[in-house]
């Protein structure tokens, strides 16, 4: 090989103190750089770990005083927008509001516990009932008859600022107890 | 292995001892560290060679902090912007590692100029060393190539219109133009198609063609060997040699230190800003290339007619064959500047005109009234526009996106859709699930009157898939039909 190093003619040998000491500088120098970099760099790509986990926000249902003069389990439009990182999705959903005898408001997801279909309030029964496998239940949710293993699920509520707001959430199917999907 | 140390203390081997031996026996890492620290350079160390490290250094710094970014990148015209701005205002350190690449790139071309004037004061592209010229020519247009493109990504206003103005002159080119033009921009126009190939240049073939022709400049630099100081005989060298380990390594780490610093100071104060989102419809915007392609630019504005071929297209391209041609033309080995006075001469004159060029153009935008007030409001529209919080992007298809323009009656029924479960087997949007087809397109299928009827009363074919009546009032299921009809 010609690319042998043709060192020094023997004339330069460094001290191996001197090495160790140019070493360490190396050491020092690299940290440094290192740390300017690596700092920024790790705490960018692990910026997801610190968000705020994303709850699910509340949606709006309506003014309290319309839902205050509902008689019978009605069916009202929500609108659940979500934060994927740098954009919005927004999906619109039903959700069961029921009469509130006290003031207290309860709002029922329509999605059946049994293979989830939509729940449908059939007045003239005064029963919810599911059209896929004719699951029942009562003017409160309560399980009746039919193949579903619980009740409807019922879903957290608020009242601000004259508002009913819902938080919407997903439960898992044909299980007895209501589980939250995340 | 040739030269191994003799093993002079003969006390048990460290750890560390033992596991470089171990490497060292599988990889030969010893030798291939001893190549690369202790190449000889003839007269020692100076801190005029420092420039090509410290290149290496900020490619490098390039490569992971673009790594980096390439994490929230999305390399399309719709969002592009959006995530740019995301990862200045939302991610952690966004700003510092954009600002860290994006300065990284005026740094390069500042250290080009630097590493180019000492090769041409020190005559050290001669004596054999064609090779390593003409791949140091190429590396300095591909980093070019990487400014340029990289410059349009962010998909500002700037960026749109610098890239806009760029490549009108493709089209300049003789025969050819036209057609370049259209391949390089995916179009007529700038469009989405044109952030995907900026972005697949910048980031795969460009770096690809870098790294090759790093390795090939490396390469040819080692094999001809250090050019050392201007008196020295370029073929074959006199001085005395001093390994590169450890003076000039550490000059160039000294040296790799201070430009990481800079740039961390520069980002830290001065964040790389931002402008509003690209608006082709923007007639006032004054379109302004970055600092380096200032000169070119401003040259560009002295020609018309068909001197705009002459000096925008053949006078720069032979300019740069006559660059690049440098060690063919000077072929005597004398190296020492004062004694070569037409080619360290004519570099000074490019240099001269090129700063004067660069002056001449901020000079004019800044002593008009009306271009002054128009670059300050540019100015002020991208410090508005960093100072503004995030907002995130709507997703194509949701319901916030679609709201505004709809018609009631769609909206209406949209609710319906779901409402009845439609979803659950049909998909939402109508896109079709295991359980059942999709319901796109279905109103080129059938009339508003024929969708209501068989809603009413499904076809054998659909009861038997599981479909069920729908039982609305009238108003309604002309509203699930309106919904139905657009689907697509």
């Amino acid at each position: 090989m010609e690319l042998t190093p043709q060192t020094n003619d023997g004339l330069k040998v460094e001290p191996s103190g001197r090495r160790s000491f140019v070493g360490a500088l190396f050491a020092m120098s690299a940290a440094a750089v290192s740390t300017l970099l690596a700092i920024p760099l790790v705490r960018f790509s692990t910026y997801p770990l610190r968000k705020a986990a994303t709850e699910t926000d509340w949606s709006d249902v309506g003014p309290v005083e319309e839902m205050s003069s509902l008689t019978e389990p009605t069916a009202k439009t929500i609108t659940m927008e979500r934060r994927d990182a740098w954009q919005t999705t927004s999906s619109q959903t039903a959700v069961y509001v029921l009469p509130s005898k006290t003031g207290q408001f309860r709002i029922l997801s329509p999605i059946c516990p049994h293979l989830g279909c939509s729940v449908r309030w059939v007045g003239d029964q005064d029963k919810f009932i599911c059209p896929c496998h004719s699951g029942s239940f009562t003017a409160d949710g309560e399980r009746i008859a039919g193949p579903p293993p619980r009740s409807m699920d019922t879903l957290e509520s608020k009242v601000e600022g004259g508002m009913l707001k819902v938080r919407y959430q997903y439960f898992r199917q044909l299980v007895p107890t209501k589980e939250v999907m995340a | 292995m040739t030269n191994q140390s003799s093993p002079k203390s003969t006390d048990a081997p460290s750890i560390a001892t033992k596991l470089d031996n171990w490497l060292d026996q599988r990889t030969g890492v010893d030798s291939i560290l001893h190549e690369t620290l202790d190449e000889p350079i003839p007269g020692g160390a100076s801190w005029a060679y420092i420039f090509g490290s410290g290149l290496l250094f900020l490619f490098v710094s390039q490569v992971i902090t673009g790594v980096f970014l390439a994490l929230y990148y999305v390399p399309s015209a719709d969002h592009a912007h959006t995530v740019v701005s995301y990862i200045i205002k939302v991610v952690s350190s966004g700003s510092f590692i954009r600002s860290i690449h994006a300065y990284g790139s005026s740094g390069i071309i500042i250290l080009l100029c630097l590493h180019i004037g000492q090769t041409i004061l020190y005559g050290s592209y001669k004596g054999r060393r064609e090779l390593l010229w003409l791949s140091g020519c190429i590396l300095m247009a591909l980093m070019l190539g990487m400014a340029f493109t990289g410059y349009l990504l962010p998909w500002d206003e700037k960026a749109y219109f610098a890239t806009a103005v760029g490549t009108n002159l493709v089209a300049e080119v003789p025969f050819i133009g036209p057609i370049l033009q259209k391949l390089i921009r995916g179009g007529d126009q700038m469009g989405t198609l044109t952030i995907s190939r900026f972005f697949v240049l910048h980031v795969f073939i460009l770096p690809a063609m870098l790294i090759g022709f790093i390795a090939s400049h490396v390469f040819f630099f080692r094999k001809a060997g250090a050019a050392g100081p201007i008196k020295e005989d370029p073929v074959h060298p006199k001085l005395p040699t001093v390994p590169f380990y450890p003076r000039q390594v550490f000059m160039d780490a000294i040296f790799a230190i201070v430009l990481i610093g800079i740039l961390a100071v520069i980002a830290k104060t001065i964040p790389m800003s931002l402008g509003p989102a690209a608006n082709p419809a923007d007639t006032h915007f004054l379109p302004r290339p970055e600092w380096y392609y200032r000169p070119a630019f401003q040259w560009l504005k002295y020609l018309s007619g068909r001197w705009s071929l002459i000096g925008g297209i053949l006078l720069p391209a032979l300019l740069a064959l006559i660059f690049a041609a440098a060690p063919f033309l000077d072929r005597r080995l004398e190296r020492r500047p004062w004694r070569r006075p037409i080619s360290v001469g004519a570099f000074l004159l490019f240099l001269i005109a090129y700063t004067s060029l660069g002056i001449a153009s901020y000079h004019d935008d800044y002593s008009d009234p009306g271009l002054a007030a128009q670059m300050h409001k540019q100015d002020a529209d991208a410090e508005a526009f960093m100072q503004a919080p995030f907002v995130p992007e709507a997703a194509a298809g949701s319901v916030s996106a679609a709201l505004a323009s709809a018609d009631p009656k769609v909206l209406k029924g949209q609710a319906l859709f779901q409402a009845q479960s439609c979803n659950s087997c049909h998909g939402e949007g109508g896109i079709g699930t295991a359980a059942a087809g999709p319901l796109t397109n279905i109103g080129k299928k059938y009339t508003d009157p024929q969708l209501i009827a068989l809603l009413h009363a499904p076809n054998s074919a659909m009861t038997n898939g599981g479909m069920q009546p729908v039982d609305l009032k009238p108003d309604d299921l002309g509203a699930l039909a309106a919904y139905l009809d657009q689907l697509h």
